[in-house]
């Protein structure tokens, strides 16, 4: 009994707290990652490769916005904007003449975005890492440790997007129209819904998304090229997880799978963390391939 | 063919010479009919003669490769199915393909969301809907799937009725159902006639299809064999016997 006491009085529990807060900060803005992936997954059936990129686009064009303006919530805003209309030009070009051929042929597509996104942001920007401006300087105090607000906003800004885009799903006429088209493509477009726009509407929101996180994420690492692939990635991990094109289950995953990361961070380092989401991918697929929050099918 | 099955004026839909493939199945070989303005038309013939090809290929669900279809008598072969919808033709499948997630209201809104629909105009088309149908009211905030077979059919022909149509195409709307519910289906045909929208019906049921009628095509192998007026021919028929087995 003894040592089983002592393991639980040598328990760090303020730095478990921490590690909390940690995880569900990076897990919701993991989670506006995925959401916008397993939404583009889930009605279009396109796995983008590309959306690791529209992140990292999204956090350079805060980068320049900023730079211009000097306003952290303007630039938030633009570069928003200006990555749903990047996405929309790129289904329109890309994605939809591909509509109905084999899916390989869109994965093909969306990796050549990847690229071609990647190499111009080298040209463009160069190598050399960018940082954004934490927009909010104050800390609070948590335990021993001066806690930035910036991250706690980040959370709730996360969740008021993922609110506001369930909100819009469920109650506007696009949101039905989306819904209707997930379900059954065909007898959507037989009801007059135009399901080419609604699949460009998609793929711009879903590109809208993971560039909002890009900004929002900008503060807390370095911004550079390659940035998106640790993200998509993670991502992709998150989508298998939760369940592909399921977006409550994406949502519950991304946090669930960083707060494994982050409390695996308080025995090993945080490199090595990483692997705990692998180990939960590979147990998703051998278990419940259709994820945990999916009933497997019988 | 008999004088009757003509008609005077522009039709409603004009199918003409309509050839059909799917992959390198030739199904339709040829196929021409017209629906007039308000007319209720059967199309009748044993499975796989290419009666839902022909409605799919009307809605532009599959593109002809030879042979128009013309709408008011301006030809619409190779448009888009939503933009058929928008220009007043309804489809209701054979496997009445509701949509399951969402709800009956849900349902109905994915024909009430287009542009011209008045907030007075909605309620009206609601409040008819749900005359005709009372048991979607009732079931107005669960998921379609949840619905039985019948009520699902009612949420189809209910949905379609949201577009205000000229013409609706219907496939089957009485297959798997209850005797009861197959003569609630035949009355909304009847409803729906008087209100002056044009149906082509497919069924399988002969004594349903020639009494909702005015006029019949029956076909075989892909393409029309006979053309009458419904009131021309009887269920004992040796032309029902002849292509429809029956």
């Amino acid at each position: 009994m003894q040592p089983v006491v002592q393991f639980f009085q040598s328990f760090p529990l303020d730095l478990l707290l921490i590690q909390t807060v940690n995880g569900i900060v990076t897990g919701l803005i993991l989670a506006l990652v995925a959401s916008g992936l397993t939404l583009i997954f889930g009605i279009m059936d396109v796995v983008n490769f590309a959306h690791g990129e529209l992140f990292m686009m999204g956090a350079y064009l805060g980068v320049v916005v900023l730079a211009t303006t000097g306003n952290f919530w303007l630039a938030l805003v633009i570069a928003v904007l200006m990555v749903a209309i990047l996405g929309a030009a790129l289904q329109i070009l890309t994605l939809r003449p591909l509509i109905g051929r084999d899916p390989l042929n869109t994965i093909l597509a969306t990796f050549g975005i990847s690229l071609i996104l990647q190499n111009f942001a080298l040209w463009e920007f160069g190598p050399v890492s960018r940082k954004i401006e934490e927009p909010i300087g104050s800390h609070f105090t948590l335990f021993y440790l001066q806690y930035p607000w910036y991250r706690i906003v980040i959370a709730v800004l996360s969740i008021a997007i993922i609110g506001g885009f369930w909100v819009f799903l469920k109650f506007s006429k696009f949101g039905v129209w989306i819904r209707a088209t997930t379900q059954d493509r065909v007898m959507a477009e037989a009801m007059g819904i135009p399901v080419g726009w609604v699949y460009t509407g998609v793929f711009a929101l879903g590109a809208a998304m993971a560039a909002a996180s890009g900004v929002l994420f900008g503060p807390l690492g370095s911004i550079n090229h390659t940035m998106g692939l640790d993200w998509v990635l993670k991502a992709f991990i998150v989508v298998v997880v939760g369940g592909m094109g399921n977006l409550g289950g994406s949502v519950a995953a991304a946090i669930f799978i960083s707060l494994l990361e982050a409390y695996a961070s308080v025995w090993v380092s945080p490199s090595q963390a990483v692997i705990v989401s692998f180990v939960v991918l590979i147990l998703t697929l051998l278990f419940r391939p259709t994820g945990l929050f999916v009933a497997t099918p019988k | 063919m008999s004088e009757a099955a003509t008609n005077a004026g522009t039709p409603l839909v004009f199918v003409e010479d309509v050839h059909t493939y799917y992959g390198k199945s030739h199904i339709l070989h040829g196929v021409t009919l017209q629906v007039a303005p308000g007319e209720v038309v059967g199309l009748l013939g044993r499975n796989g003669v290419g009666k839902s090809t022909t409605l799919k290929t009307i809605m532009g669900l599959v593109l002809p490769s030879q042979g128009r279809v013309m709408l008011e008598g301006t030809p619409i072969t190779g448009l888009a199915p939503h933009r058929l919808a928008r220009l007043g033709i309804g489809y209701v499948p054979e496997d009445r393909r509701i949509f399951r997630a969402l709800t009956v209201m849900e349902n109905l809104r994915t024909g009430l969301d287009r542009a011209g629909v008045t907030e007075e105009k909605r309620k009206a088309l609601l409040e008819k809907a749900f005359s005709y149908f009372p048991r979607l009211a009732e079931r107005r905030s669960q998921a379609g799937g949840t619905l039985s077979g019948g009520e699902q059919q009612m949420l189809a022909i209910a949905r379609v009725m949201m577009l205000e149509p000229k013409i609706i195409l219907l496939d089957e709307p009485t297959e798997g159902l209850m005797p009861r519910m197959v003569s609630q289906i035949s009355q909304i045909i009847d409803v729906l006639h008087k209100e002056g929208v044009a149906i082509l019906l497919v069924e399988q049921n002969v004594p349903l299809t020639l009494a909702a009628s005015q006029r019949i095509y029956i076909m075989e192998k892909g393409v029309v064999r006979h053309h009458c007026a419904a009131s021309e021919i009887k269920v004992d028929d040796p032309l029902i016997k002849q292509y429809l087995g029956v």
